[in-house]
């Protein structure tokens, strides 16, 4: 950022060109829309819950980046470290 | 001689592809090496004003493949620098008038003549860029730096990847560095850390490229065309040469000079 740009306040369009960019060709690159990435999101909660109880408001589905390489990033949170057969 | 054939493609248009494979191509045979440039922008073709070698074309690249003219026929001889051809595109045909199948005959053709062939490929990622990349030893991608630019090219570079021919190597084109300077234009550093593959050349805006092309005559047979001086780097780094970056300099005026003395702040890249 330049000397008179620490005036202006907020980032530098620099800044704003890079993010918009980094974050359009994640989708652009894996050739999932945000939506289907949020469908994702739901039939693993479905699926998982089946199994183990997690905390659904917790669950994070995310693209991560190395060099060209894209992958998918699921963290789920479990509740209470128990099997659903377990605690019945 | 065994040549090695190079693409020069971008995705989106208007970037400088046929740009950076007329100088490139002079810039090589300013090295002594014998080149021919290919025009694969069937039905929109612009290498031969470029080069300056429109009054010339006799026959075309679409009259090679379809058997009216013998290769060597269809080649023009620049005569201002030994060793530079150009094989032109057709003008009144369009992108299925050749095959991928038909370059790859064509281009092993020239292979035995010639130190390089260098591809200038049509925008878009349809039929003529698979012409294009069809033959290709190697990929340049050129970008600006610049979103829609960097998306494209990003797209290009999956589509060579797919195809085993990436990842390429990249030419950030049209840097201004007083924008850069002033955080309004994303950097050589940005572009390279978004796109992830390796930087071969860093060009500058340059007002005597439009000046160039205005006359036909390639901006690196001019001394002192900055983006010449970038492009003739290139052309040594091709040649396997370790050509430092130069540092990019803003040519702005006195005020931006002062400023840059008083607050420092040097520009990011080079040429």
């Amino acid at each position: 950022m330049g000397f008179f740009d620490r005036f202006r306040g907020g980032p530098s369009s620099r800044d704003v060109a890079k993010q918009r960019l980094q974050l359009v060709l994640v989708h652009d690159r894996a050739n999932i829309s945000p939506g289907v990435l949020e469908q994702i999101k739901d039939e693993i909660i479905a699926v998982i819950s089946r199994h183990v109880e997690i905390d659904r408001e917790g669950v994070e589905v995310h693209f991560t980046q190395d060099g060209r390489e894209s992958r998918l990033v699921a963290d789920i949170p479990l509740l209470g470290g128990s099997r659903k057969h377990q605690a019945r | 001689m065994a040549a090695r054939i190079l693409v020069v493609t971008s995705g989106k248009g208007g970037v400088g592809k046929t740009t950076a494979v007329a100088n490139l191509s002079a810039a090589l045979a300013q090295l002594g090496k014998q080149v021919v440039a290919v025009d694969a922008d069937i039905g929109l073709r612009n290498l031969d004003v470029v080069m300056g070698l429109e009054n010339r074309i006799v026959y075309d690249l679409v009259d090679v493949v379809e058997g009216r003219c013998k290769l060597r026929q269809a080649l023009i001889r620049d005569k201002r620098l030994s060793g530079l051809f150009l094989l032109p595109a057709a003008q009144t045909r369009d992108k299925t008038a050749v095959s991928p199948t038909d370059m790859v005959r064509l281009t092993d053709q020239l292979r035995s003549h010639f130190d390089f062939i260098l591809i200038d490929s049509p925008a878009g990622i349809e039929r003529g860029f698979r012409n294009a990349l069809a033959p290709a030893d190697e990929v340049l991608i050129i970008t600006n730096p610049e979103v829609a630019a960097v998306r494209d090219a990003d797209r290009i570079i999956g589509l060579i990847e797919a195809e085993g021919k990436g990842p390429g190597r990249l030419i950030i084109n049209r840097i201004k560095p007083e924008m850069v300077q002033r955080g309004d234009m994303l950097t050589t550093a940005d572009v390279v850390e978004i796109l992830a593959i390796p930087l071969i050349g860093i060009v500058p805006e340059d007002e005597t490229i439009l000046v160039s092309t205005n006359r036909g005559v390639p901006a690196v047979l001019n001394g002192r065309s900055p983006a010449g001086q970038a492009f003739r780097n290139i052309a040594r780094r091709l040649l396997g040469e370790e050509v430092p970056f130069l540092p990019l300099t803003p040519s702005g005026g006195f005020l931006q000079r002062l400023k840059r003395l008083a607050f420092g702040g040097g520009t990011e890249g080079g040429v």
